[in-house]
């Protein structure tokens, strides 16, 4: 469970004060899915990093799993997103000398899994992901939604219980983009909490839960029914 | 992460960058191997000249006219300073000291020989019959110089066979006359080769009776006396004997320099000590550049993957695991080319030695593994200062640029 509390995160440009975030307070349960919509600047990617622990508040309290983790330090924050966090990109975010397969291996060699268990969990994933017989390409030969279907299958290879995309669709085509939301609502489905920062209204409709932000600020938090 | 997955992984983003590793690679590799040459060098240098001094036997002991006070060696005792004469008659002095064995009062200097019009330049030696034993020197022909009284100026003369083959081409030597400078010397035998030997060539050489060589060079000095002592245990007495007769020879004056082989090849042996020592430390510059050249390398390498390096945080990287991952690929690149420039340094090693076959070419133990050292500690130290600024990345800033 993610509960942020008078969250606030500003950035210093010049003389003034920029508030990323100002006195958010946002409460997800586990198994979650959560939409967050707005115009460009409104805090989004700020709430998302925030949640991830790649970003720290500057005020406001942060409780994952009844645990307060800002106080956390910058190795246990880094534990805390190997075991609990995948991230999705928008740029995909996938080293360009690895193949897809070694990719997707990364998060278990940071961990120190050993190569026969990781191979053996990376050939699932890539099953599960249809693209075992691209696990020895490398991202360059391979589609744009293909590298966010292997940007997925690191995400989750780790067993995480929260997703995080951030505008995973946003260098797709709309075809494309849908496959790709298919995916991570196959990932929800299967136990996730999923969060997916989206501009596109038909995907961020889809979500159970819609956040909309606006200049730091969550101004609407609608539930609706699950898409059928 | 486990050590053969680091290893994998930073060995993997070097050959991700070909060029750059393979620049950087032959930039540590030039100064690993120039370390191993140059030190190679000099030390086959030293021991090719203790080699040529060693030969001269080890119960020499060389009086030469002037006084240097030091105890060891220093270069005015190679230059030969002057103070007062050493003559011929104190060489048949110290030739009847006990415990002398023979001796070789010498003469040297550059002089024309010509014969029915052919002339060309020689090292003319001035000695008497004993230099021959002392020297080690044999005969090809003939005989070496006659055995008179050392102060008698016998016209004859021994030649190297360079010169008797540019003075007399195929005719026989022996027995015929030619000029020396403006005298008529007669051939009494041809040498031997012995190759080059404390720059002497004994084919280029014209070796005349002691006393004809002074006339000459129109001089009553002695070069040098050659005492060779009957056994080793007296050299020491003999040292001080030398010393006492050349006093009272020279009213009370000590002003000759006598010493031993030993302490000449001691002499030589830490100038060039010093020397290989020197260029080796010139060398190891070159390292420290290669190392600046690493850290170079290294700090566009961390800013070219910052997106790289924010993904790593983003999957749960700590800055530790990221600051090692980047040190060992600096530490790879240091032993990669250190590796490579130890190859490189042993194929430069062959080639000199094929070349000049006279220099027995061998890195000194210390010069290799001081070159892997100090390759990898600056690879390591250059390192650093790129790996903590991977870091300390802000993974959302890297992550915002794509
Ligand atoms: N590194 C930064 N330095 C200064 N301002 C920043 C930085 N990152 C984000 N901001 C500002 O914070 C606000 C929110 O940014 P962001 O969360 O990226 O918005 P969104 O993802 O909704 O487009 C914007 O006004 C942006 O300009
Ligand atoms: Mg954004």
């Amino acid at each position: 469970m993610i509960e942020l509390a008078g969250i606030r995160r500003a950035y210093h440009v010049g003389n003034q004060d920029v508030y990323a975030l100002s006195d958010v307070d946002l409460t997800i349960e586990r198994g979650d899915y959560v939409s967050i919509m707005g115009p460009s600047g409104s805090g989004k990617s700020t709430l998302l990093n925030i949640i991830g622990l790649l970003d720290r508040p500057d005020q406001g309290a942060y409780r994952l799993d009844e645990q307060d983790v800002t106080t956390l330090t910058d190795d246990q924050q880094a534990g805390v997103r190997q075991r609990t966090m995948g991230f999705v990109f928008q740029f995909f975010h996938l080293i360009p000398r690895l193949s897809a397969a070694d990719n997707i291996a990364l998060p278990l060699v940071l961990a120190g899994v050993p190569a026969d268990e990781r191979r053996t969990r990376v050939d699932a994933v890539l099953a599960d992901m249809g693209l075992s017989d691209r696990a020895e390409h490398r991202p360059e030969e391979l589609s744009g939604g293909q590298r966010q279907r292997v940007a997925i299958a690191r995400a989750v290879i780790m067993r995480p219980s929260i997703l995080l995309a951030d505008e995973p669709t946003g260098n797709l085509d709309r075809h494309t983009g849908e496959e790709v939301v298919t995916l991570l609502e196959g990932l929800h489905a299967s136990g996730l909490t999923l969060l997916v920062v989206t501009h596109d209204p038909a995907l961020g409709h889809r979500a159970g839960r819609q956040l909309r932000m606006e200049d730091g600020r969550i101004i609407s938090d609608t539930q609706s029914q699950p898409a059928p | 992460m486990k050590p053969g997955d680091s290893l994998a992984f930073a060995g993997g983003a070097l050959s991700g960058n070909r060029l750059r590793t393979a620049l950087i690679l032959l930039a540590m590799a030039i100064g690993v191997a120039s370390v191993v040459v140059l030190s190679s060098l000099g030390d086959a240098a030293r021991r090719y000249v203790i080699g040529e001094f060693s030969a001269l036997g080890a119960h020499l002991v060389i009086v030469l006219p002037g006084r240097s006070e030091t105890t060891g060696a220093n270069p005015s005792m190679f230059l030969g300073e002057t103070s007062r004469d050493l003559t011929i008659a104190d060489a048949m002095a110290l030739e009847r000291l006990p415990g002398v064995r023979r001796i070789a009062p010498i003469n040297v200097g550059a002089t024309p020989v010509s014969r029915k019009g052919h002339s060309r330049d020689i090292l003319l030696l001035g000695s008497t019959p004993d230099f021959l034993g002392i020297r080690g020197f044999h005969m090809e022909k003939g005989r070496f110089l006659p055995d008179t009284s050392a102060d008698q100026a016998t016209a004859v003369c021994v030649i190297g066979k360079k010169v008797k083959r540019e003075l007399f081409g195929s005719e026989p030597a022996l027995g015929e006359w030619l000029r020396i400078a403006d005298r008529r010397f007669r051939v009494t035998g041809i040498l031997a080769s012995e190759g080059t030997s404390l720059g002497q060539d004994t084919d280029e050489l014209v070796i005349v009776p002691v006393a004809a060589a002074q006339s000459i060079f129109n001089t009553q000095s002695l070069f040098r006396i050659l005492v060779d002592v009957r056994t080793q245990e007296q050299v020491p007495k003999v040292i001080t004997r030398v010393e006492e007769a050349i006093r009272q020879r020279h009213q009370g004056d000590l002003d000759v320099t006598v010493m031993t082989q030993d302490a000449v090849v001691g002499a030589f042996n830490n100038i060039l000590n010093t020397l290989t020592l020197a260029v080796t430390g010139i060398a190891g510059i070159s390292l420290i550049v290669a190392g600046v050249l690493v850290m170079n390398v290294m700090l566009v390498a961390v800013s070219q993957r910052t997106a790289e390096i924010g993904l790593l945080k983003a999957i749960g990287a700590t800055g530790a695991q990221i600051l090692r991952l980047f040190l060992l690929e600096s530490a790879l690149l240091a032993i990669l080319g250190a590796a490579l420039g130890l190859a490189i340094g042993y194929a430069g090693n062959q080639a000199i030695g094929h070349w000049f076959p006279k220099l027995t070419m061998a890195a000194p133990w210390w010069s290799e593994f001081g070159a892997i050292v100090v390759a990898v500690l600056t690879g390591l130290l250059f390192g650093i200062l790129p790996a903590r600024k991977a870091a300390r990345l802000d993974p959302i800033t890297s992550l915002q640029r794509r």
